[in-house]
């Protein structure tokens, strides 16, 4: 936020204008300097998040009625989208009652500090630092290791997951470091890369948009029609605002029943 | 102007900077385990028995009301056989009593006939034996009567003379009147 404004002050007095970078993510810490523990004001905000996700979580099924009104509804719609639309539809009934806890928690941990992306005043989202979607995706990655290990034992697991039927025997040795590419090494890195980039890239599309806005409009204040692209550009930024809640959502949707997924594979009986 | 702002807007991280952006660091790393787990075990301690204890409860009444319905329409259902069934029985038992009331009653009748009948004879055969009781009796007594009659008669008639028609009248009106006392006496007696 300061350095938004810092660079917006700059470009009124020096008239050059200054991108967004990458230090968005990184602001001074205010708490804890130096220790492993460091706040800044993005760990604030994934804090913040965490706890009005609690608050909401614990207020919201603390009493539950029999004929819910409206804000249970709504709560109920919300838990039942990630326990039963994505746990319970991909897993079945049992395995998906199973690993509902974990995938809830992905669902609702990465759409809770997704949003603060889009919510005035915080504007930025703490998924965009790496190291969260990395803790998640280790999390999604043990989670079907440990789901096919239970299940098969770790021979048949790693047979099953690598060694396919139905391929002729002098592929198979080809089809099985594909697999093992695919299954144990791509799946964890585009699950890390796909959720960060996304929100590394929507915030930066608004900061740019909303720091070009202010750009184009100071020169309408020094006399120049060119000023008047700022219109657009604040259009854009309020059309980004609109697609980066999607995506907030989206993201989180789309890491959550991709953990229910892999799980699913590592549990079916032969591919 | 214009081309700076391409530019710069094309390569945000061109300025350098100290942080990756693919590389994680410790207090992401920690806060972002901190928070999962504090999710993790909210989820697990509180939403999903609640979620679970509410689902159940919903089930429970809803599955109840169907239960409780269905008692109640196989118990109304009972009953109304129940009704049903006593009424037939109640019609058939009133035809029933109708019928034996209707023999009783044709019985009772026969047999008042019967009586009356043997009683009517029974008068009759009495009054037959009673006449003819008298008449055996009439006829003895006439049959002695009549013999001793002719013999006083004779016996009348040969101790007097018989040549007087005025003595014999006399005679016979004596005898008569004799016998008419004698009658008179034997009715008084």
């Amino acid at each position: 936020m300061t350095s938004i404004l810092l660079a917006t002050a700059d470009g009124q007095g020096s008239g050059e204008f200054t991108g967004p970078s990458i230090d968005e993510f990184f602001p001074t810490p205010i708490l804890f300097v130096g220790t492993p523990f460091e706040l800044n004001r993005i760990m604030l905000i994934r804090l913040l998040a965490v706890a009005v996700l609690i608050l909401v979580l614990w207020l919201g099924t603390r009493r539950m009625k029999l004929v819910p009104g409206r804000g249970q509804v709504a709560m109920e719609f919300a838990v039942d989208f990630a326990r039963k639309g994505i746990a319970i539809d991909t897993l079945g009934e049992k395995d998906g009652k199973r690993f509902a806890p974990l995938i809830m928690t992905i669902f609702f941990l990465t759409l809770a500090m997704n949003i603060t992306g889009t919510i005035p005043g915080l504007q930025i989202a703490s998924t965009g630092l790496i190291g969260q979607a990395i803790i998640l995706s280790i999390i999604a990655y043990v989670a079907f290791v440990y789901a096919g290990i239970r299940k098969f034992g770790v021979g048949k697991f790693f047979k099953n997951a690598l060694w396919l039927p139905g391929v002729p025997v002098f592929i198979k040795p080809i089809i099985a470091v594909l697999e093992v590419l695919s299954t144990f090494i791509v799946r964890p890195v585009t699950l890390t890369l796909r959720l960060t980039m996304n929100m590394v890239a929507g915030h930066m599309l608004l900061v740019l948009c909303f720091l070009a806005t202010g750009f184009f409009f100071d020169m309408i204040v020094n006399g120049s029609l060119w000023g008047l692209i700022g219109i657009g550009t604040f259009a854009m930024g309020v059309a980004f605002v609109v697609l980066e809640i999607f995506v907030a959502a989206l993201q989180a949707y789309i890491f959550a029943i991709l953990t229910a997924i892999y799980i699913q594979l590592a549990l079916a009986e032969e591919h | 102007m214009h081309l700076a702002f391409f530019l710069s807007a094309a390569e945000p991280a061109a300025e350098g900077s100290e942080h990756s952006i693919l590389i994680p660091e410790l207090p992401d790393l920690i806060w972002g385990s901190i928070a999962f787990l504090l999710v993790l075990i909210v989820i697990i301690r509180v939403v999903m028995p609640n979620v679970t204890k509410a689902l159940d409860a919903r089930r429970d009444a809803i599955e109840g009301g169907i239960d409780r319905a269905q008692k109640a329409q196989v118990e109304a259902d009972a009953r109304k056989k129940e009704y049903e069934d006593a009424l037939a029985e109640a019609r058939t038992e009133a035809v029933r009593i109708r019928e034996q009331a209707r023999t009783d009653g044709s019985a009772i009748l026969a047999e008042l006939k019967e009586q009356a009948q043997a009683e009517a004879a029974r008068i009759v055969a009495n009054a037959q034996a009673t006449i003819e009781a008298e008449r055996q009796n009439a006829l003895a007594s006439l049959r002695s009567e009549v013999g001793s009659l002719a013999i006083t008669l004779a016996s009348g008639v040969v101790g007097e003379s018989l040549s007087d028609d005025k003595k014999a009248s006399a005679m016979v009106d004596r005898f008569l009147a004799d016998l008419e006392a004698d009658q008179k006496a034997k009715a008084k007696k």
